[in-house]
């Protein structure tokens, strides 16, 4: 159990990193969305059901949506 | 593994939040920013629910017979959490909106060359 | 420079939570008030879901001021975006007939586990709050996959918006005329506990905060879709 959350949290961190590291930024935006998918198993594993449920169709689901819609109004790589 | 076992949550959420802090810092594209911003609500909402955790305890809900009240995580923290998260989605697609003027307004996303920074 | 001084910062906040963690142990202790509304919350509210007897029940109050902060934030956003002169339309490829037929296929069923979220939000996990982003999460598939039906229902999403929240403070002022007399006092019956006509009126405020909360994610997406 401990290992798997260790992964986990070890493989979120790492999309968070790499969220810094994104040049293109649809890149970083599925890097944080990455982010916030991971944190929805964690508050799965901290016996918080119904925040996981929330963190998975707002914080995955909708927030890339909107940060995709503004990209594409704006422009798309950062210099 | 003691350490792990009893840290490793707060590790996560304090990673995330210094990410988070140093992007929004550090970057200076303001839809960069702006993720920056996510990944610290993110981290702020784990560590919050963390701190309710109780080892080997059970979800808020007796969905059962059988499951007692001893055990139950605290229902505050997530009942906080879930209002913040949706929140923080219509707080973001305001600063988006606001990044879609700036960007018909300057013709630029850099925040040094909308606010004429020195450094 | 700036990566330094942001270094430097992030440093000095590092050593203040490191040296309160110690005094913050992981996974013993809750507090009181959580105590009351766990073992109290079942008596009291009627709802199998302590997250929701706490949401809707007791801090309900927070909850209607948490959603006209939502309604401010799509209001502002209007405001900021409609002075946005519509532009010419990119060169955008029009949707296979596979994937809008696929999105058109999904829509209903989407919708239809949206309202299944909510309405059993007393019941199992999730609610209004969940359900409703779930039922913004099928428009924002209508919106990627079929091009041509582009536009939401103007006027079905502003009746359903303010129909939801004229619910939620109406059943607020008739608790405040009978029974106990305070604001979202709880005066439909009970019920037997975990079935889904129960917690009185608890499903039905969730049930309003959804189409709330549904009509309002969706206005959003379309509000930022709008002139592209």
């Amino acid at each position: 159990m401990i290992l798997i959350v260790s992964f986990l949290v070890v493989a979120m961190l790492a999309a968070a990193v790499s969220a810094y590291f994104f040049k293109d930024l649809l890149s970083a935006v599925i890097a944080s969305c990455m982010v916030s998918l991971l944190a929805a198993v964690l508050f799965f594993f901290l016996h918080a059901p119904d925040v996981a449920m929330a963190e998975a169709s707002i914080g995955a689901a909708l927030v890339t949506a909107v940060f995709v819609i503004a990209i594409r109004r704006t422009k798309r790589y950062e210099e | 593994m003691s350490f792990l076992h009893n840290y490793i949550y707060y590790i996560g959420a304090f990673g995330l939040i210094f990410i988070g802090l140093f992007i929004m810092i550090a970057k200076r594209n303001y839809i960069k920013v702006i993720i920056g911003l996510s990944i610290l609500e993110t981290g702020v909402n784990l560590f919050l629910i963390a701190v309710g955790y109780i080892s080997n305890g059970t979800a808020p809900i007796f969905s059962k017979a059988g499951i007692e009240a001893e055990n139950m995580v605290d229902p505050v923290p997530q009942a906080l959490v879930l209002t913040a998260i949706v929140i923080g989605l219509a707080v973001l697609g305001l600063v988006l909106s606001l990044a879609i003027r700036l960007y018909k307004h300057y013709g630029t996303l850099n925040l040094q060359e909308i606010k004429e920074q020195r450094w | 420079m700036r990566k330094i001084i942001g270094i430097i910062l992030l440093i000095i906040i590092a050593w203040g939570i490191i040296t309160s963690l110690q005094e913050m142990p992981f996974g013993t202790s809750r507090a009181k008030v959580a105590d009351h509304y766990i073992n109290k919350g079942r008596e009291e509210t009627g709802a199998a879901n302590i997250v929701t007897s706490v949401v809707v029940g007791y801090r309900s109050l927070d909850t209607l001021g948490e959603v006209t902060v939502l309604f401010l934030a799509a209001i502002g956003l209007g405001a900021v975006l409609a002075t946005i002169k519509r532009k010419e339309d990119r060169d955008t490829e029009k949707a296979s007939l596979i994937l809008s037929t696929g999105c058109r296929f999904l829509f209903p069923p989407i919708l239809l586990f949206g309202a299944y979220i909510f309405i059993h939000g007393h019941l199992t996990p999730g609610g209004g709050f969940q359900g409703g982003a779930i039922i913004a999460s099928a428009f924002v598939l209508m919106y990627l996959g079929c091009h041509e039906e582009k536009k939401i229902n103007e006027t079905g999403s502003i009746i359903s918006e303010s129909l939801g929240g004229l619910v939620f403070v109406v059943i607020g002022l008739i608790g405040l005329t009978i029974g106990t007399r305070y604001f979202l006092n709880n005066f439909l019956p009970k019920g037997e506990f975990n079935t889904l006509l129960s917690a009185g009126i608890i499903p039905i405020i969730y049930i309003a905060i959804g189409f709330k909360v549904g009509a309002e994610l969706s206005k959003i997406i379309d509000l930022l879709m709008e002139e592209s």
